[in-house]
């Protein structure tokens, strides 16, 4: 069912934890629908992600969708993280299956959600997410496309 | 690493007795049971005594059996054979909620072509109101559809008493034995069933056989046409082997009924007082006594059922979920939905079915295992960290 990669991920999650004084925080997907991803983001004067860290409540690839997408972000500018997309979350775990595609559309609202936390807060404008609405119904299982 | 199975609601490992006994019927006995000489007869003899051994299983007549691809058929043969044959009656069935898909999906079938349908709510426990299922017979009703055992949280329902309200009011019962059969004990006189639907591959027989009890007398259309096969009411070149396993599977479960009963319920018991006990925050899905003997079903708060089970499988463990992650759809399990369970509570289940090959050191392993693992998936959850 699930690549070794996302095997990988799930038995040994990187960067799972709470971040006490983050700068960014954002949290997407809602109880009902079985998954929520809350992302910490420790981010410098550089605007430098020096640390993330997640929580999931959801599936085996909520959880290495999280893992991963923390994995890629850390230690990047915020305008390389803003880019990150559900399709390199699923490229980087060697494929997701198709009912689990939303897990990576969510690993990656959950981090921009995060920088438009750390950018409200810090008064700052990232390219791409200008417009963001964190309460947006990042949700839909009906909408999967690979 | 310790393998333990824990899914035996989904499937059980076949008996050594029933390889053996069937065997002997891809071998040498491989004959067609409607070739008249002697060599197809021998099959032919195989099959009637396997009919006696399955019958006297739910105290039924041997000619009131018939043999089917397995359950799934025998539930759609017995909704759709008895209602198109008795559509001069009405057009009315009454079923509940929390049927297994089998009989859920058939009934919306016929939702579409011309039939009612009413689906019978249950209490939190998973039990049917007899007041409400009495109340929704009318005219037009021609039958009711009420599993015996329900798959996913064990409740056993009223049976005896939904067979008398059927005799009273003039409409036929079926019931959905699927968990049932060869578990605890059924009789179809005294409960008044009229049609029963079992499967072998539950009580340690093979997979894609099962039966179904017609009781004499009562129309059922074929669904399947063609050969004279099963006094002409189910076509197909029997499935010899399959049966006679499933014959020798059910005569194994009737023989050992009681004792397995009691001593599998033990470890069920077990895992019920036991899990409380050391994990919080967790909910009991199912009644807490009128339930399968080896039926475990508890929601775990904070966490998601597919999670869960994944790392179990890491320790060795096989369980079941009702999480909407395992079941393939946007949402958990119709049947945690009908017990009222809040969809979070619903994708945190665990089902757990034990059989005679779990031991108590199964349980204790399992129980130390879970303690870890739902720990583990609760200090990654946001709703769990958040509570703190």
């Amino acid at each position: 069912m699930y690549t070794e990669k996302v095997m990988e991920h799930f038995r040994n999650p990187r960067n799972v934890g709470e971040i006490e004084d983050a700068d960014g925080i954002g949290q997407v997907g809602n109880a009902k629908c079985g998954d929520i991803m809350k992302i910490f983001l420790k981010i410098d004067e550089n605007d430098i992600i020096t640390d993330v860290k997640f929580l999931t409540f959801g599936c085996g690839s909520a959880i290495a969708s999280s893992s991963m997408a923390t994995e890629l972000i850390k230690g990047k500018h915020i305008d390389e993280a803003v880019a990150l997309t559900n399709k390199a979350v699923i490229e980087a775990l060697g494929g997701l299956p198709r009912v689990k595609v939303h897990c990576s559309v969510l690993a990656e609202q959950a981090v921009k959600s995060a920088l438009f936390d750390y950018a409200t807060k810090s008064g700052k404008v990232i390219a791409g997410i200008e417009d963001y609405q964190p309460d947006e119904d990042v949700h839909d299982h009906d909408d999967e496309q690979l | 690493m310790r393998q333990v199975y824990l899914d035996n609601a989904a499937t059980t490992m076949v008996h050594k007795e029933v390889v053996e006994t069937m065997n002997k019927y891809y071998g040498n006995l491989f004959g067609n049971p409607s070739s008249i000489y002697d060599f197809g007869q021998t099959a032919k003899k195989a099959i009637s005594s396997a009919r006696e051994k399955i019958a006297s299983v739910i105290n039924a007549n041997p000619d009131e059996v018939y043999f089917t691809g397995g359950g799934s058929e025998s539930d759609n043969w017995a909704i759709k054979g008895v209602m198109t044959a008795n559509r001069k009656k009405g057009n009315h069935i009454i079923t509940t909620k929390i049927e297994h898909h089998a009989v859920l999906h058939t009934c919306e079938y016929l939702a579409k072509n011309g039939y009612e349908v009413t689906y019978l709510n249950v209490d939190s426990d998973g039990l049917i109101s007899l007041k409400a299922l009495e109340e929704s017979i009318k005219d037009t009703t021609v039958m009711v559809s009420i599993m015996f055992a329900n798959n996913e949280i064990g409740t056993i329902q009223p049976i005896k008493e939904i067979g008398d309200i059927a005799k009273r009011h003039g409409v036929l019962f079926h019931t959905d034995a699927v968990q049932a059969f060869g578990h605890v004990p059924i009789d179809v006189k005294e409960m008044n069933i009229d049609l029963l639907s079992a499967s072998a591959h539950k009580i340690h027989g093979p997979k894609g056989v099962g039966m179904l009890y017609v009781r004499k007398g009562i129309k059922i259309d074929n669904l399947i046409h063609g050969g004279a096969q099963e006094s002409k009411k189910r076509a197909g070149t029997e499935n010899v082997p399959g049966i006679c396993g499933f014959a020798k599977a059910a005569e194994m479960a009737l023989e050992t009924m009681n004792d397995k009963m009691a001593s599998i319920s033990v470890l069920r018991d077990k895992f019920l007082t036991e899990i409380p006990k050391k994990i919080e925050n967790v909910k009991l899905n199912g009644h807490p006594t009128k339930r399968l003997p080896g039926n475990v079903n508890f929601s775990f708060e904070f966490i998601e059922g597919e999670s869960l089970l994944l790392y179990l499988d890491m320790e060795g463990i096989s369980a079941s979920s009702g999480s909407a992650c395992t079941s393939g759809s946007l949402d958990p399990s119709h049947v945690l939905m009908a017990i009222g369970l809040p969809h979070e509570i619903a994708h945190g289940s665990l089902r757990l079915s034990l059989s005679e090959f779990n031991t108590e050191e199964d349980v204790d392993y399992t129980i130390e295992k879970l303690i870890g693992v739902v720990h583990r998936l609760r200090q990654m959850s946001p709703l769990y960290i958040r509570r703190k």
